[in-house]
């Protein structure tokens, strides 16, 4: 199977708290997969495994294009192309946009002196070539701080693109966002696909991931609840099926992957 | 070109200009800040006592005295920065000295004595490291304790005598540390800007710095990127140890003595150079300029009070209502310009 992301056995426990049971979870290539699941239903948990923020209990097993990676990390992940969008987290509000942008992959010269002259100037140019920046307000030196939430999710977007990802993990996007900067952010998921590239889209909102993706997965309590490609299944049945897997934590005719 | 558009250009470029000064005040609000409260001083010292702060010994003294100090105040940012702290530095230079005296005196060997010392200030920062990366703990609890601890250490070895170090005047060491240049500027003072300078270097041209700023600002997104967050800081409280270690043996060499009790007396002022230069007692944010600015400032108002005719007694209410002011200033010009 033409996979660029499988996940097998995927168990994740904390101390007492079993936040994953058994995930079986993948995504095609150029493939935009929407994970929706409740609070405390493990999103946040299996993507932190994806991104090798945590490492799964014994028995759990990742592939990456197909090759079985042994111990993924956070520099793992990033060297093979998967990168986090947060919109929240993975920034750092008092620094500035270029130090945000080249966070953890600062640039530097022959010497491992770090090249800030080079950093700022490619900062511009992705200003204007793809965050859409067109105030003389912000500059290469803005704090993050001073940014709009739309700003921000370009900021975080951006950094993804320029590092090549290959494979884009969009946590709750469009979390306290205006009309428009949704739509925005709902765009960008779009292009994620238009590039060629793959994308994992998580969100409570179904409106929001039902668009864009192309495969719904839905997680509850540590399990996968639910798969549906959508052509399998329109918006309002979907809603329902949700309805009744918050109610009982199953599907009645679960769907195998 | 008409002269609606001449205008509107001189109207456009007048507007760029004020944008470009307001981003130049934003972005160095901290320095300038603290460099105007420096003046502020410095013209009220030198109105109050315009022999005294005319002539060069004054300036002199602080240039002898402020360094020692401000050899730890500016590595210590960098662990403010990060978001940690350490309380324990006055304890590890006496530790240090503690050392240096013990191997002095078995091995004859001034050199092998300095270096031991500064070893002793690394590994008793990378303890400080070890326990608040491992176990999680604050490091504010923790090198509270590791200062009673480091204190205990060396009063019950030297049993609270003290050891003289004249045998030292004589070497190369001393005077490269605290001997004077052209028989007027304090080796220490020199020391000080090489330190700012380094220290400097590796916070802002280093990847390794620019990953101190990330860890004091947002943690979770630190490691998300991939830093290292627990080698930034181990890093960082080993750094401040062997400052401390260094401070320690320039303090004892100027009075060439090692007193058990050295370093009390150095919390405050040390950690008030860096609040007072700017740094964020949240961390993520702050600058070197800032504190050896600030460490001056702090060196200075002792002998400046004396010298303009008020008794001792002022000191503290001074340092209060400068660090009160300076802090309140620079909140005020950063909130200004953003």
């Amino acid at each position: 199977m033409d996979d660029l992301l499988r996940l097998t056995n995927i168990s994740k426990s904390f101390g007492e708290v079993r936040s994953l049971q058994q995930v079986n979870f993948h995504v095609g290539r150029n493939e935009i997969v929407g994970l929706l699941g409740d609070n405390g239903a493990g999103k946040s948990t299996l993507i932190k495994i994806i991104t090798g923020y945590h490492q799964p209990d014994p028995g759990g097993e990742i592939y990456f294009k197909g090759q079985k990676i042994d111990r993924m990390t956070v520099t793992r992940a990033r060297k093979l192309g998967i990168e986090s969008v947060y919109q929240e987290r993975a920034l750092a509000d008092q620094q500035s946009l270029w130090r945000n942008i080249f966070m953890g992959r600062e640039l530097t010269n022959a010497f491992g002196v770090l090249d800030v002259r080079r950093m700022t100037q490619e900062t511009e140019k992705l200003m204007t070539q793809l965050m859409g920046f067109t105030s003389t307000a912000v500059t290469p030196d803005s704090r993050v701080k001073h940014m709009s939430g739309g700003e921000r999710q370009g900021v975080a977007i951006t950094r993804a693109l320029y590092f090549h990802a290959e494979l884009l993990i969009l946590d709750e996007p469009t979390m306290g966002l205006s009309l428009s900067e949704t739509k925005k952010a709902l765009d960008f998921v779009g292009e994620i696909k238009r590039a060629g590239k793959a994308g994992i889209f998580i969100d409570h909102n179904i409106f929001h991931v039902y668009p864009v993706a192309d495969r719904i997965v839905v997680l509850d309590r540590g399990r996968i609840a639910g798969e549906f490609s959508k052509e399998q299944i329109t918006l309002e049945e979907l809603i329902a099926k949700l309805h009744h897997v918050a109610e009982t934590g199953r599907l009645d005719e679960p769907q195998a992957a | 070109m008409s002269s609606t558009t001449k205008s509107k250009a001189r109207v456009s470029g007048i507007g760029l200009s004020t944008r470009g000064l307001a981003h130049h005040i934003r972005r160095n609000s901290l320095q300038i800040g603290i460099v105007a409260v420096a003046l502020l001083i410095w013209t009220f010292f030198f109105i109050g006592a315009p022999k005294t702060f005319s002539r060069y010994e004054i300036y002199g003294a602080f240039m002898s005295t402020t360094p020692f100090f401000a050899l730890m105040a500016l590595p210590l940012t960098l662990l403010i920065i990060a978001a940690e702290i350490d309380l324990s530095f006055t304890s590890v230079m006496s530790f240090g000295m503690m050392v240096f005296s013990i191997v002095l005196e078995r091995s004859e060997n001034v050199y092998l004595a300095f270096t031991a010392c500064l070893v002793a200030g690394l590994l008793a920062g990378l303890l400080n490291g070890a326990i608040v990366v491992r176990f999680g703990i604050p490091s504010l609890v923790v090198t509270l304790g590791t200062q009673f601890f480091w204190r205990g250490v060396v009063l019950v070895v030297t049993a609270g005598n003290g050891a003289g170090l004249t045998s030292t005047k004589a070497t190369i060491l001393y005077g490269a540390l605290v001997g004077r240049l052209g028989n007027r500027i304090p080796a220490q003072m020199i020391w000080t800007i090489i330190i700012a300078i380094l220290v400097w270097f590796f916070l802002n041209r280093t990847r390794l710095g620019a990953h101190v700023y990330l860890c004091g600002d947002n943690v979770e997104s630190a490691r998300l990127m991939g830093v290292n967050v627990a080698r930034v800081k181990m890093l960082v409280f080993a750094i401040v140890g062997m400052a401390a270690a260094f401070a320690g043996v320039v303090v004892s060499m100027e009075v060439l003595y090692y007193w058990p009790t050295l370093g009390e007396g150095y919390l405050l002022n040390t950690l008030a150079s860096v609040f007072l230069g700017g740094t964020s007692v949240f961390g993520g944010t702050g600058t070197i300029f800032g504190t050896f600015v600030a460490a001056f400032i702090i060196g200075s108002i002792n002998a400046g009070i004396v010298a303009v005719g008020l008794s001792g007694f002022w000191t503290q209410l001074i340092y209060g209502l400068i660090i009160v002011i300076a802090v309140t200033l620079q909140t005020v010009l950063s909130r200004r310009f953003s």
